[in-house]
């Protein structure tokens, strides 16, 4: 593909992730009418209702949905995202100190997935009547259809009240790398990261497995494979080197995908077991009617999959060889 | 923020050195304190928390008895005049002295814009320092109860706040935090060491603290677990040494468990139903050209449907005391001798046939879903408790967010709702106030949904509000409560039981206001 393109297609995505943004935010002002009162959150009993309804005109509450929504974005565009009103504290502070957490999460649950799953994906194609096989089968089906918080409490029960080997919540001791606040430097932090990310990971996992599998076999059927296997390479090198390149593109789609998700909406796993992250941000939020924080929340989150999006079809051109090529302009 | 990991670093230091001596008490909520700004929020958890940092003039003990505190005492001088001695030697804990000025200080500052807490100070017209260790309260009318709710009015140093740009209340509409958001200088026994809000806080024992210590503490970890059966897990695996509140499942689980055990206390908040005595047709009801709720033969009729016995056994798990008042045992004026009108399907029967309702009504019930213990099943039990007297009742069960939004006034839009309510200052005044006298533009009975009046009960608490001798004050309570019942103003429902889950080696005591003061705890 020739420069020209490349960043024409560049600039295509921005004016789409603009859009994406402007939708987003416009979607989430008409929903905001529905979450309640955050002011009823923000006093105690006490607060006499003349009191709180000068609150409310304080905040803007008042205002039309319209004129809410044309405010936000006023601030938006001069990177003002407003103050939380559960928090009190703006709110792009209280996010940037989430995203680490949720981001670390996300990573460790994709790569126990790839780790585990990919392996077992390839094994169920080439030796589908194998008994592993078919243990791996249903460990992904048990994965795809056990409900998250059903797999993190029983974690717990297990790890944390049974065997007294891992923590049932937190983070463990963090250490801030200059805004960056990582468990990874702490033994205790590495001790917390293992059962939310394992929570997470059971179903990517699963996913994982299943469309390694899935792509594989009809590669494995394809003449190239037969012709691989003629020349006398073995098994595993067939399987490495020859078949998976070819399911690795859906494979980065869908781990991409599922970063981003996970980043956004860990909020059960994140919930279960009080993980400082953003999903679990998002829904105090949503408990509190925190309108500023839920707004830019969900702002970050399209801005997460528009980037994502992006980026795996950059994956795309380096995975898969024949997008390289420059295709002929129809018309 | 690079002095956490120095504060972090410093701890795990000063832990190994301390070694055995060291008495870490670790504990979790279902949620944080939503500021250390002591003016941000006037709620139970938030100020009990603060206040085993900061101080007010007095204090409660474990019984919630009033106690001298940063004032060793105070006479009315005349009707509208309160002088308070302060007490001498004090210092917040970075060392300035507590003095006049800084009562002075706070005064002004609980009553600033941004405070949610005006309503501690909401009858004094000026604070006059009269030397360093003597202030005057000036009032506008007599007011017997000044200092009953000024255990929890704590007091700020002036020079901190001043030198820190704190001299206003931190408030979401300020716009921004303000440096006592997130750190403390109070005189209590314990201070602030580190704060990351929503994860975790921790604080160690005040080694400067004027009264004697009565905790072994050297430091105090405070984290919030919002899911119950984390929090629970938590508990028996040891990660903390003590978790609040105790779902009414797990209760027994805890109990049987060698290394924990379960605290049980009834709590000061009164759980109750409320009926729309006021508007002249039910928004929510197929009666139509009347109310059926202004007659008191409906009301008694609900109230007698209710099998309080079943909603505490099944619903509650027992976890609930039933009762007849609006307040709770711990508030003055409350009689546990008061007894609920007998549950009597029949009898209820009989009463809404006389008023003329023998084929009943339909009626919505509006009930919130995650606020008090199980209001949601509570709301549920009700529905063919009530479907025996003819009455048909569709539950609409949202939120607390929502709940909030729509039941209190100015919206009132409600026709039967259940509520709880917690009497500050731990006496009846504040609830016939709040909830029983008759709601008016100057403000009074703010939160009378149902729209109750009766002048005579208006007339009591008028002249509650001005009465400072303790016998005379019993009497008024009683009778305003007495009429209350009589006229089935409310629907009372329970006390709800507090559960508090402790690790066996932790001694603690359990107040009725659901406040952990860590003043009251030791580790073996």
């Amino acid at each position: 593909m020739a420069a020209g393109s490349l960043l024409r297609t560049f600039a295509l995505r921005l004016v789409q992730a603009l859009l994406v943004l402007l939708a987003v935010a416009a979607v989430a002002f008409l929903l905001f009418r529905f979450v309640g009162d955050p002011v009823a959150q923000m006093v105690g009993q006490d607060t006499p209702p003349a009191e709180r309804e000068r609150l409310r005109g304080a905040l803007g509450l008042n205002e039309p949905v319209i004129a809410q929504y044309a405010a936000f974005l006023g601030r938006a565009v001069q990177g003002d995202f407003g103050v939380s009103l559960r928090a009190g504290r703006p709110v792009l502070d209280l996010i940037g100190e989430r995203l680490p957490a949720s981001i670390e999460l996300a990573l460790a649950a994709l790569a126990l997935a790839l780790l585990l799953g990919v392996p077992m994906g390839l094994f169920s194609a080439m030796r589908p009547r194998h008994a592993l096989a078919r243990i791996f089968d249903m460990i992904s089906l048990a994965g795809v259809s056990v409900p998250t918080f059903v797999i993190g409490v029983l974690l717990i029960a297990l790890f944390s009240v049974g065997l007294g080997w891992l923590p049932a919540f937190g983070r463990g001791t963090v250490v801030d790398l200059g805004g960056w606040t990582t468990g990874l430097l702490t033994g205790s932090g590495w001790m917390a990261l293992v059962l939310p990310a394992l929570t997470l990971a059971i179903f990517q996992l699963a996913l994982v497995q299943r469309l390694v599998r899935a792509e594989m076999q009809p590669v494995l059927q394809s003449d190239f494979i037969r012709s691989a296997r003629s020349r006398g390479f073995s098994e595993r090198r067939i399987a490495w080197r020859h078949a998976l390149p070819n399911a690795l593109v859906p494979l980065l789609t869908v781990s991409g995908l599922q970063l981003g998700s996970t980043i956004a909406f860990a909020m059960v796993t994140e919930a279960i077991f009080q993980w400082p992250g953003f999903g679990l941000l998002l829904l105090q939020s949503l408990q509190s009617a925190d309108i500023p924080v839920l707004a830019a929340g969900l702002m970050l989150i399209a801005l997460f999959f528009v980037v994502i999006n992006l980026a795996v079809d950059l994956l795309y051109l380096a995975a898969d060889p024949r997008l390289r090529q420059e295709r002929p302009h129809a018309g | 923020m690079v002095p956490r990991t120095l504060v972090l670093a410093a701890f795990l230091a000063t832990a190994t050195l301390t070694g055995a001596a060291a008495k870490d008490f670790r504990f979790a909520f279902q949620s944080d304190v939503s500021s250390m700004d002591p003016y941000n929020l006037n709620e139970a958890f938030s100020l009990g928390i603060q206040g085993n940092v900061y101080e007010g003039l007095t204090r409660r003990d474990s019984n919630l008895l009033m106690q001298p505190a940063l004032a060793t005492g105070w006479q009315m001088m005349e009707p509208t005049r309160w002088r308070f001695t302060l007490r001498p030697n004090v210092v917040f804990h970075d060392g300035r002295p507590f003095t006049a000025d800084d009562v002075v200080f706070s005064a002004t500052r609980v009553r600033a814009d941004g405070s949610d807490l005006k309503s501690r100070l909401s009858s004094v017209a000026d604070v006059v320092k009269v030397d360093e260790r003597t202030v005057d309260f000036v009032l506008r009318a007599p007011n017997p109860l000044l200092p009953n709710e000024w255990d929890t009015w704590y007091i700020l140093s002036k020079g901190w706040a001043e030198d820190r740009n704190a001299t206003r209340p931190h408030s979401a509409q300020s716009k921004d935090e303000n440096f006592a958001t997130r750190n403390a200088n109070g005189t209590g026994p314990f201070q602030l060491a580190s704060r990351e809000p929503d994860v975790r806080s921790i604080f160690t024992a005040n080694g400067t603290w004027w009264d004697t210590k009565t905790h072994n503490l050297t430091r105090v970890t405070m984290t919030p677990v919002a899911v119950d059966a984390t929090r629970v897990a938590a508990l028996l695996s040891g990660q903390i040494d003590m978790a609040f509140p105790i779902p009414a499942q797990d209760v027994a689980r805890l109990k049987a468990n060698p290394n924990t055990k379960v605290l049980t206390k009834p709590e000061v908040r009164a759980i109750f139903l409320g009926l729309d005595q006021s508007r002249d047709e039910l928004l929510y009801s197929n009666v139509k050209g009347k109310n059926p709720f202004k007659d008191r033969r409906v009301r008694l009729a609900i109230y007698q449907a209710i099998d309080i016995q079943a909603i505490r056994d099944k619903v509650m798990r027992g976890l609930a005391t039933p009762t007849a008042m609006m307040v709770g045992p711990g508030v003055a004026g409350f009689d546990p001798d008061q007894q609920r009108y007998p549950f009597d399907p029949l009898a209820a029967r009989k009463l809404m046939d006389e008023a003329g309702y023998a084929n009943g009504f339909r009626i919505t019930l509006d009930c919130p879903n995650d606020r008090y213990n199980n209001d949601e099943a509570i709301c549920q039990a009700l529905v063919p408790m009530l479907a025996r007297i003819g009455i048909t009742v569709d539950l609409k069960a949202i939120p607390k967010v929502q709940y909030f939004a729509k039941i209190p006034p100015p919206k009132r839009d409600t026709s039967f709702y259940l509520l709880g309510w917690t009497a500050a200052g731990y006496d009846s005044l504040n609830t016939l106030g709040a909830l029983v006298m008759c709601p008016s533009d100057r403000g009074a009975g703010p939160f009378n949904v149902g729209g109750y009046c009766n002048p005579e009960v208006d007339r009591l608490t008028v002249a509650l509000s001005q009465e400072a001798d303790q016998l005379k004050r019993a009497a008024l309570t009683r009778e305003a409560w007495r009429i209350v019942r009589e006229d089935v103003a409310y629907l009372p429902l329970h006390n709800q039981i507090l559960a508090w889950g402790v690790r066996s080696n932790v001694d603690l005591a359990q107040r009725a206001d659901d406040i952990l003061d860590w003043r009251h705890i030791t580790v073996r």
